[in-house]
This record gives structure tokens, sequence and C-alpha cells, in this order.
């Protein structure tokens, strides 16, 4: 059965596009068939992280009102059969989308996909709430700083009172990703714990994202993290949270560059 | 002296600890807040609904204000009366 996913923060800048893909491309390579959701209208920015900027012809506003099929509007990814993007329209009307159009976008989607994956746009408005609208799992990005973490709680209040799960008083199921995580600042008592954040958004983690040169890297060439380079932390960190999103069971690591370094020395690997 | 003590350790563990105990005491009051949506707009409307029952009275000279403590917190009401209401009302009361 299809599972609908929101990837949603609150606060903008915190990774919810980048997480987006990443996961995506994870969940895809292991296997299932996953759609990402680009529900940023009139800021959209998951088609250039996925490297399909050229390749929009039809956005989800224009499946909305009708004016394209669902099947036009879709773009399967380049180096991943079982993965496919649907981008965000860049009109300016923030109205485009309605509560409706957006139930039956994502009710068709359900019957053609294992994961549908919608990255939120930041804030507390209209495309945010429509993004989780509908969702059964979310994903609540947060970096360990204040202000991202007070806009965090505020989602998850959201999620637990706005959602159609929550109005038919079901239980939303809420995982927080901890991303731009530095180790050594947290030991060293200059940035929010993981402890400190669990502690205090009180939600299970899902998995935790080293702050690394390797995110922007990907970016930059316009491919997910856990695609563009595999082996590299935020890619592995990724690719564990995708699969303990589908179930599995792995132990929480907090990668470092130290461990790094050392398995390089190990395996005779080059540094990057 | 607890006071210098406390600035020490924070000195020495750094800046985290400060953080948490910001956010958790915000996000006690904020999650309070979201349960019962503009509290202070409904107690608002509806002293102002009971006083003007009995004076005539400037909507606009109604303060009401919550100012909230860690352990205690206060509702200041403060309405401001015209000059020359019925009289009978005020000693009646």
């Amino acid at each position: 059965m299809a599972k609908v996913l929101v990837v949603t923060s609150g606060k903008g800048g915190v990774g919810k596009t980048t997480s987006t893909a990443a996961i995506g491309a994870a969940l895809a390579r292991d296997g299932e068939k996953v759609v990402v959701v680009d529900f940023d209208v009139g800021l959209r920015n998951l088609d250039l992280i996925m490297g399909a900027e050229r390749r929009v012809v039809f956005d989800l506003v224009n499946v909305a009102q009708g004016v394209a099929k669902l099947s036009q509007a879709l773009i399967r990814d380049k180096r991943l059969e079982s993965l496919w993007l649907l981008p965000a329209s860049q009109t300016r009307d923030k109205d485009a989308l309605t509560d409706d159009g957006v139930r039956d976008i994502i009710a068709d989607l359900r019957t053609k996909f294992d994961w549908v994956i919608c990255d939120s746009p930041a804030g507390i408005e209209r495309g945010a709430t429509l993004a989780m609208r509908y969702a059964d799992e979310a994903i609540v990005v947060t970096n360990p700083e204040v202000s991202s973490v007070r806009d965090a709680d505020r989602i998850i209040g959201m999620l637990d009172s706005k959602t159609v799960k929550a109005e038919a008083g079901e239980q939303m199921k809420k995982h927080v990703l901890i991303t731009r995580y530095d180790t050594g600042r947290a030991a060293r008592g200059e940035m929010l714990s993981i402890d400190d954040i669990l502690e205090i958004l009180a939600i299970p983690l899902l998995g935790i994202i080293p702050e690394s040169q390797d995110v922007l890297k990907a970016s930059n060439v316009g491919s997910p993290v856990t695609l563009n380079d595999a082996a590299s932390l935020p890619a592995r960190a990724y690719t564990d949270a995708a699969r303990r999103l589908n179930g599995e069971t792995i132990a929480m690591m907090v990668p470092t560059e130290q461990r790094r370094r050392f398995m390089d020395r190990l395996l005779g690997r080059r540094a990057a | 002296m607890s006071l210098n003590l406390l600035q020490f350790i924070r000195r020495r563990t750094g800046s985290a600890p400060v953080a948490r105990e910001r956010l958790q005491i915000l996000l006690a009051h904020e999650r309070g807040l979201r349960s019962q949506p503009d509290l202070l707009g409904v107690l608002r409307e509806e002293i102002l609904a009971v006083v003007s029952r009995h004076v005539a009275l400037d909507p606009e000279k109604v303060v009401v204000r919550m100012d909230r403590g860690e352990t205690v917190s206060t509702l200041e009401v403060d309405i401001e009366l015209p000059n020359g209401f019925d009289k009978r009302i005020a000693v009646a009361s």
C-alpha cells in the first residue's frame, strides 16, 4: 500500500528539499517506486536538486487545474527507473492550489507509487498546510539551533491538528530528521545535542545528517546526495534513514569525519 | 555568588545548555497557547460585554494583558471609564 510522506519544518533553509531528494532516491535505489512532489509553488527547487530543471513541461498546478494529465507532468529520473518527480509551478499565484485539487492528485499518485514524498514549502501558510494535509507520515527536519527547533515544534502541533489523519482522530506518525549536525561542536556544548532536541520535540529520531560539503557538491551538479556520492557521510546517513522509514532496524550512528578518515586509511581510499 | 557559579559553568560547557533551557520555557508556553487560541482576545471581548452592560465605555480603552512568569502568570485588565458615568452602579458594586 502506498505511503504518503510529508517533509516539513516550518523554518526555511533547514534541508527539506535536500532531504526529500536524498531519501526519495535512496528508497528508489532499494527498489521502491517513488515520486517526489514539490509543493513550493512559486519557488520550486526540487527540480534543480534532482537535476531535472530543463525537463519540466507541466507541473502540479497544471494537473490540479486540469490543464495537463498527471502522466504528462511526471518526470522520470535519468538515473533511477523507479524515481519520479512532480514539479511545482513557478506561478506567483498563491491560491493556484486548491484543497480538492491536491486531494485528487494525492489519491491518484497513491495508486501508482509505493511512496509519495511531499516536499513542503517553509512557513505555516496554505502551501505548507496543503503539503501535509493528506499525508500518512511526516518527517520534521530541524537543525540543532533554537529557531529551527521552535518552528519544528509548531509544525508538530499542526501535524496533530490540521491533517486529514488528525481530524479523523488517528495518530499521525512523525519522525525528526536532524540535519547539519556537527558532532564536535555538540560535544563541546556549542550546539544543541541530539538528546536535547529529542527531549524537547518528543518524537522519534529518523536520522542524523552531518554537516558536510558533500551536500553542496551534490546540489551543484543536480544529483540527490545519496546518488552523487553514495559513500559520503550524508549519503550513508540518508540511506539509513530511508531504510528505517521502510521498517528496517538500523543502529543510529553519528557519522564523523574522523571515522571517515580512519575508514579511508583502512581501506586505502584517497581522501575526496 | 550562585549567579557567578552559573556563569562559570556556562562558560565551561558552552551555550547549548542556555539554548535548551530557553527553548524548554518558551515551548511550554507556546504549547499551552495552542489549545486555547487567542485566549486574550476572547477574554477581552467577554469582559467588554459584561462591563458595557452597566457602563458605557470606549472599547479602545479596554486593555487585557498577560504576563507569563515561570510559576505564576498574571492577568491585568485595565478599563478606562469616562468621567460622569452612572454613579449608582459604582456605589452598588
